[in-house]
């Protein structure tokens, strides 16, 4: 007897059916019970003398999340299908499902249908507060509002799927039981790690045009350094193939990339320049001068520029147009670091402060006092990135009513400063400021930055240290290093690579790339930034982040404050409104009279003309204003005044 | 009712107007009858139109209707009138002759009659027809279009859709349906299905070659795992085998081999005899099968002079001649059994032994002896090696073999897969024990004062560091209390091997968590808290007591002190391996450092001032001002130097409403600006847009 189903020729459905109705042995290819999630990755070894991993990347492993959202509408407008006309679905249930069960060699597919997501794993991912009710509505917003609900719970599961992609992890360095890692030197690291990993450890020896700052690309995969001296070089580091090298002439006092890495900024000690990577120069921004610091805002395409005149400057790098130019009133500005998580820029004063700005107003959102003495660097925690891509806008204003509450994970938001009164402290950004932990150091740190997962670099004099938290984005620990180095010179610019575990650091004697195991994301968004895009990825990037460039005025201390309903009255509004446009665009143009012929358009006239329509329109006012006051007066009067009040009234308690 | 009289009165006015057009065609008709009848009227005739022409010049067509004022035979039918009767005239008037005649009676019946008979309604105007048909073709459609209703909200509120929208699904047809009804026709398929076929695949149906088919049948998952767990079960029961066979080949013990090889020789007789008793024949077989093994055994040399009691003869040859004599004997013995048979009587061959006997005894005899001077290298070997087998197995062997013979049993018993498992563990209880064993033997020496003297130095060397946080300052008092613990957990751990406990030392740097690190956290500002709460509890009082003033009072020097601790609160200095190191710096670098310490120099309590200068300025910018609408002067003397009195003041002063309380109240070194962000503010979802969204779309 067979025993194999197999499609039968010109079988009737209805055998079929019975046919996979019976019970059949089961073989061997099958498996015994429904897949369960895939468990949990055997970690690292934990054991070993010197655990050392760096990450490698992989390519296959981007995470690309907007796949995902062309494929989930059509699930969710089949699920609603499904809802409303349950009859024709279960035909085209009945239609499918021989299809379905039979493939062409009879064997069955043992994992059928879509893998299944665990609830818990799902709900890391989800955003909405399920327990909250939706408010009563009429059917189209309700509609809307399910949509929105079930498109939500459609990403959960979706990102829950997808996590298994991000394979990679996040490298570290553990010493030996009570070795201190702070005693491992690059070199041994160097040792330790893979040949690919060990070339990302070089020192480059630039001595002649003095101190060095650099900044990588939002890739990771660029780097680009200027020397005070002029020296403005642009290269692929990881490749180490040069894109281009110039020498401005020029005092330069900061560099950074552009959105991409096609495009640099050289704080040059006039004006502001931009070059291309070939080392054109594209641009002189004269408006920008004596800029001390630059940072870039790349989901607005801000460059903000601070300038030794105390101004700093929002230059809308799109459309080329200056946003706005804030004056501080603080002096020399030369500390600036941006906030990822709300696109603010922090500002360390010499009066010990650090004060928040957003374009759109022009007082500092906040001023903290951190320090006694003045400010001598300022970095910000890099999570909360996500959080700022998850604020949805334009049409999709009721989801982001929907979407109160990132998840927990991301609501770690830590600023470190260092002051002239040799403290580091880290504080708490999410509304408190205050200190959750300070160090008194030996020489101030004069240069600060977070890595992506959190760790806390600071450079001091000729040495860097290194610190670490317990998890990603937890608050690191100050009480020890968790890796020194000491290098050719003093320090003077400081910034970890994304996605690659490198700490880059300028002094005065050239660059040097530490490695630094376990400082950046493992795993990387192939769509958003990816290290291994071609030109061709890269210029369609950069079409869709332009598409997607968020408005400057939306820079505010609490993005989400953006989803929230707006209280106020209709005249505030009106104001504030005339006040954004600078006119009131609801107001009657003043009366013009028309000239007229034959000598009786004399100015006498006309003014006589323009004063009788005045006078007519202010008539017509108190007139009004009388109607309105009789009316008031009658309903006054017309109120019962209820019984006269007796004179012995006055006798009752 | 209503429709029922207009219709009948229309059906009036239609019949009137009828009778209107028919007196008209007969006035148009009248010149050509009249004609013929009268010649004379014909003058007359011209002579009224020529009247009329000339009335109607002035441009007004006038209808004058001749007067009936005197009887004559010309009497116009045309100008009868019912003007001035006051009654409409009747048709049955005009029937009506002068006298009633009852021949006309007939006529009027018959007009009643008609009159009777009510008229066919007017059909209805073009326009009203349209109109009503467009209604009902109207009703009938949106009719048969409301079943799409459903269809069409949902297209409405679908959020994407793709057209066709009704897209046949795939379906999903076997090959072999699909190329049921094709042949094989070109040269070149026909071959391709001639291979096909050669080869026995399958081109329609069941699309599994026989063999495909034939394993997959072979091979059902149940089968499949018997026959794995038979084959692990066989793979298993050999290598016990094996293993077994091994070890009893290593045994050097000859007397269990002794007995192994009786037990063998038992069993086999057994057998023999059973096979006797059955079967006669096969039993003979196996005699000399017997018979053959044992001659097989008997011709090897092991039997020469290996015995004991062929040794102990050996030895006692040298001395005694009985013994020699009965050596020789053996010898011979083994000499005769081990010749080759010849095909003689077994007389003449014994004759032939003892001859070749006596040649062959004294060499062997004399060899010994000769070896007897030296010592015997191979019997010295034995006996050495024997004593030493002896004297070590004898401590542990016996326990050894027991284990292993145990293990054996279990092993063989329980099923595949669990012998590795279980070898494993008794390897490591052996090896398990042996180490107690030896650390039973080096305890005794020095464990106990090793260990004391380590705890007791980590004990003091934690004194040390105690001591010396304490003297740090009062914010170390937790890590102080972690140490403590950690001596605790020393003291407890003191049982656990002595290579941890190196480790303790090590400990309280780092094993520190989260909440170790927030306790910190918390202790540092602690000082902070303290001051806090009383700002808290002012709050409260000035809740209760309104008593305003005096708890601002407070709290703002609550406030100073607050941030003066927040800025001077002493933090640890950080230990770093590398202090930097200021040698080889430039020019400029030194320079800055200059300024800096200037900076630093000048750097104190100023800032903090400033900074609540500041702050005061902006809570009293932010605050909603109060409006004075007191003029001087009004009912009372104005002048200069002279101010309104304070109950006129008070009288016209409009207070502000409190606003709502500033976000960095109680955050003494922050200033939250509480200005709107307008631009921001744009983009928000305004309440009444939230409630149309709600309500009304």
């Amino acid at each position: 007897m067979e025993t194999v189903p197999r499609p039968g020729k010109g079988v009737p459905l209805k055998k079929d059916k019975l046919q996979a109705k019976r019970k059949k042995p089961r073989r061997y290819w099958e498996e015994e019970t429904a897949p369960t999630a895939a468990g949990a990755s055997p970690g690292p070894p934990r054991k070993k003398k010197k655990n050392l991993e760096l990450r490698r990347q992989k390519l296959k492993n981007a995470h690309n999340s907007k796949k995902s959202w062309s494929s989930k509408k059509s699930q969710v407008t089949k699920k609603s299908r499904e809802q409303r006309r349950p009859r024709e679905q279960k035909n085209l249930r009945e239609q499918k499902k021989p299809g379905s069960q039979q493939s062409l060699s009879g064997a069955q597919d043992p994992f059928p249908g879509p893998a299944p997501v665990p609830v818990q794993k799902a709900r890391k991912f989800c955003r909405i507060d399920k327990s909250k009710k939706l408010p009563h509505s009429l059917p189209k917003t309700q509609s809307k509002l399910e949509v929105a609900e079930a498109l939500e719970e459609e990403i959960s599961i979706k990102a829950a799927r997808s996590e298994l992609l991000l394979a990679e992890e996040p490298g570290f360095l553990e010493g030996d039981d009570g070795e201190d890692t702070a005693k491992i030197r690059q070199a041994d690291i160097v040792e330790a790690v893979d040949i690919a990993s060990a070339a990302k450890h070089f020192d480059l020896n630039l001595r002649q045009f003095g101190p060095y700052r650099l900044d990588y690309s939002r890739t990771g995969r660029h780097m680009t350094f200027a020397g005070r001296r002029g020296h403005v070089a642009a290269l692929d580091w990881v490749t180490k193939k040069l894109m281009c090298e110039i020498n401005v002439m020029e005092a330069v006092r900061d560099i950074r990339f552009l959105h991409s890495e096609a495009l640099l900024a050289v704080a040059q000690n006039r004006w502001l320049h931009i070059y291309d990577n070939q080392g054109i120069e594209l641009h002189c921004v004269r408006r920008c001068d004596r800029v001390t610091r630059l940072e870039f805002l790349p989901f607005h395409f801000l460059l903000t520029t601070a300038s030794e005149t105390g101004f700093l400057t929002y230059l809308d790098v799109s459309v080329g147009k200056i946003v706005a130019a804030l004056n501080a009133r603080a002096g020399r500005l030369n500390v600036m670091a941006q906030n990822p998580y709300n696109a603010v820029i922090h500002l360390g004063h010499s009066n010990g402060t650090v004060s928040l700005w957003s374009p759109s107003v022009q007082e500092p959102l906040a001023k903290i006092l951190c320090h006694r003495g003045g400010v001598q660097a300022v970095a910000v925690d890099s999570t909360g990135t996500l959080a700022l891509n998850c604020v949805p806008q334009g049409g999709l204003r009721l989801m982001a009513i929907l979407l109160p509450q990132p998840p927990k994970c991301w609501d770690h938001r830590y600023m470190a400063t260092s002051g002239l009164d040799h403290q580091l402290k880290v504080f708490d950004l999410r509304g408190t400021y205050q200190p959750l932990s300070a160090r008194t150091l030996p020489l101030g740190a004069g240069h600060l930055a977070f890595s992506q997962r959190g760790l806390l670099a600071a450079g001091m004099g000729d040495v860097v240290n290194i610190w670490t938290g317990q998890g990603k984005a937890t608050l690191p620990a100050l009480e020890r290093p968790y890796l020194t180095h000491r290098l050719a010179g003093p320090v003077h610019g400081l910034q970890f690579c994304p996605f690659e575990d490198v700490l880059g650091v300028g002094h005065s004697g050239g660059i040097t790339s530490m490695l630094v195991p376990g400082a950046a994301e493992p795993n990387f968004d192939g769509l958003e930034s990816n290290p291994y895009r071609s030109r061709k990825q890269r210029q369609e990037w950069e079409v869709k982040a332009l598409l997607e460039k968020v408005p400057a005025e939306l820079i505010c201390l609490n993005p989400r404050a953006l989803a929230e309903v707006d209280v106020i009255s209709l005249e505030q509004r009106k104001k504030e409104r005339m006040e954004r446009l600078g006119y009131d665009p609801e107001a009657k143009a003043p009366f013009q009279p028309k000239p007229k012929r034959k000598g009786r358009s004399s100015t006498g006239s006309m003014v006589k003309r323009k004063k009788k329509v005045l006078e007519q329109e202010h008539r017509d006012k108190v007139r009004q204003s009388l109607e309105e006051q009789q009316k008031q007066q009658k309903q006054q009067k017309a109120k019962p005044t209820g019984v006269q009040p007796s004179a012995l009234d006055r006798f009752v308690r | 009712m209503q429709a029922a009289e207009m219709n009948a009165m229309r059906a009036a006015e239609g019949l009137l107007a009828l009778s209107q057009q028919e007196e008209l065609v007969d006035l148009q008709d009248y010149p050509l009858s009249a004609s013929e009848d009268e010649g004379d009227s014909d003058g007359e005739r011209k002579h009224q139109k020529l009247l009329e022409s000339i009335g109607s010049l002035d441009g007004k067509k006038r209808w004058k209707l001749a007067e009936r004022s005197e009887a004559s035979l010309k009497v116009s039918e045309f100008n009868v009138s019912s003007e001035g009767s006051g009654e409409k005239l009747l048709l049955s008037d005009l029937l009506e002759p002068a006298k009633t005649s009852s021949s006309l009676a007939a006529v009027k019946k018959q007009l009643s009659r008609v009159k009777s008979k009510k008229a066919v309604e007017l059909p209805l105007n073009k326009q009203e027809v349209e109109r009503i048909n467009r209604e009902v073709a109207f009703n009938k459609t949106s009719q048969t279009l409301s079943k799409w209703d459903p269809i069409v909200l949902k297209n409405r509120q679908a959020e994407q859709l793709v057209f066709p929208l009704e897209k046949e699904p795939a379906s999903f047809v076997p090959i072999e349906h699909v190329f049921g009804s094709w042949k094989a026709r070109t040269p070149l398929e026909q071959e391709i299905f001639n291979i096909l076929y050669k080869n026995k695949q399958p081109v329609t149906d069941p699309l599994l070659t026989p063999m495909e088919k034939a394993s997959l049948k072979a091979m059902s998952l149940e089968e499949a795992k018997m026959r794995r767990a038979e084959l692990q079960r066989a793979r298993a029961l050999q290598s016990y085998y094996e293993a077994k066979a091994r070890r009893e080949k290593k045994i050097k013990s000859k007397k269990y081999h002794k007995i192994v090889k009786k037990g063998k020789v038992k069993k086999a007789l057994k057998e023999f005899e059973q096979l006797q008793k059955v079967n006669p024949a096969a039993a003979l077989e196996e005699l000399e099968k017997i018979e053959k093994a044992r001659m097989m055994e008997r011709m090897s040399l092991k039997h020469q002079n290996s015995g004991k009691w062929a040794k102990s003869k050996a030895i006692m040859a040298k001395y005694d001649l009985e013994a020699r004599q009965a050596m020789q004997e053996q010898l011979a013995k083994n000499k005769e059994l081990t010749q080759k048979l010849q095909v003689v009587s077994e007389s003449e061959e014994e004759e032939k032994g003892t001859e070749e006997e006596e040649l062959l005894v004294p060499d062997a005899v004399n060899e010994i002896q000769m070896c007897t001077d030296g010592p015997n290298p191979w019997m010295l070997r034995n006996c050495n090696s024997d004593a030493k087998g002896e004297i070590q197995k004898d401590p542990e062997q016996p326990p050894e073999p027991m284990v292993q013979e145990v293990s054996e049993s279990e092993e063989e018993e329980k099923p595949g897969g669990e012998e590795e498992v279980l070898l494993q563990e008794f390897e490591e209880r052996r090896s398990l024990r042996k180490s107690s064993e030896l650390s039973k033997n080096a305890e005794p020496v020095g464990s106990q004062k090793t260990k004391d003297s380590s705890s007791q130095e980590v004990l003091s060397e934690l004194k040390a560091l105690t001591q010396k946080l304490n003297q740090k300052n009062c914010q170390s008092k937790k890590q102080n209390v972690n140490l403590v613990k950690t001596v605790l957990q020393g003291q407890r751990e003191e049982c656990a091997p002595e290579e941890e406990e190196p480790l303790l030392l090590q400990r309280p740097e780092r094993v520190q968590t989260l909440e170790d690190l927030e306790d910190l956290d918390h202790e540092e500002y602690s000082q902070i808290r303290e001051l806090s709460r009383p700002v808290l509890e002012g709050e409260r009082t000035e809740r209760t007591t309104d008593n305003q003033t005096d708890a601002s009072k407070g709290k703002k020097k609550e406030q100073m002190i607050d941030l003066q601790n927040l800025l001077t609160t002493k933090s640890p200095s950080v230990k770093s391996l590398a202090v930097p190191t200021a040698i080889e710096e430039l020019e400029d670098e030194e320079e800055k450092h200059q300024k800096q310490i200037i900076k630093e120099a000048f750097a104190g309590d100023d800032v903090i001032r400033d900074f609540l200068k500041e702050k005061k300025e902006a809570v009293k910018a932010s605050k909603p001002k109060d409006v004075d609408l007191t003029l001087p002067g009004w009912g009372e003397w104005g002048g200069i130097g002279l101010k309104p009195s304070a109950k006129k003041r008070r009288r016209f002063l409009i207070k502000a409403p409190e606003g709502p309380p500033r976000k960095d109240k109680n955050l003494p070194n922050v200033i939250i600006s509480e200005k709107r962000n307008i631009q921001a503010a744009a983009h928000q979802v305004r309440l009444r847009e939230l409630m149309t969204a709600c309500s009304v779309s």
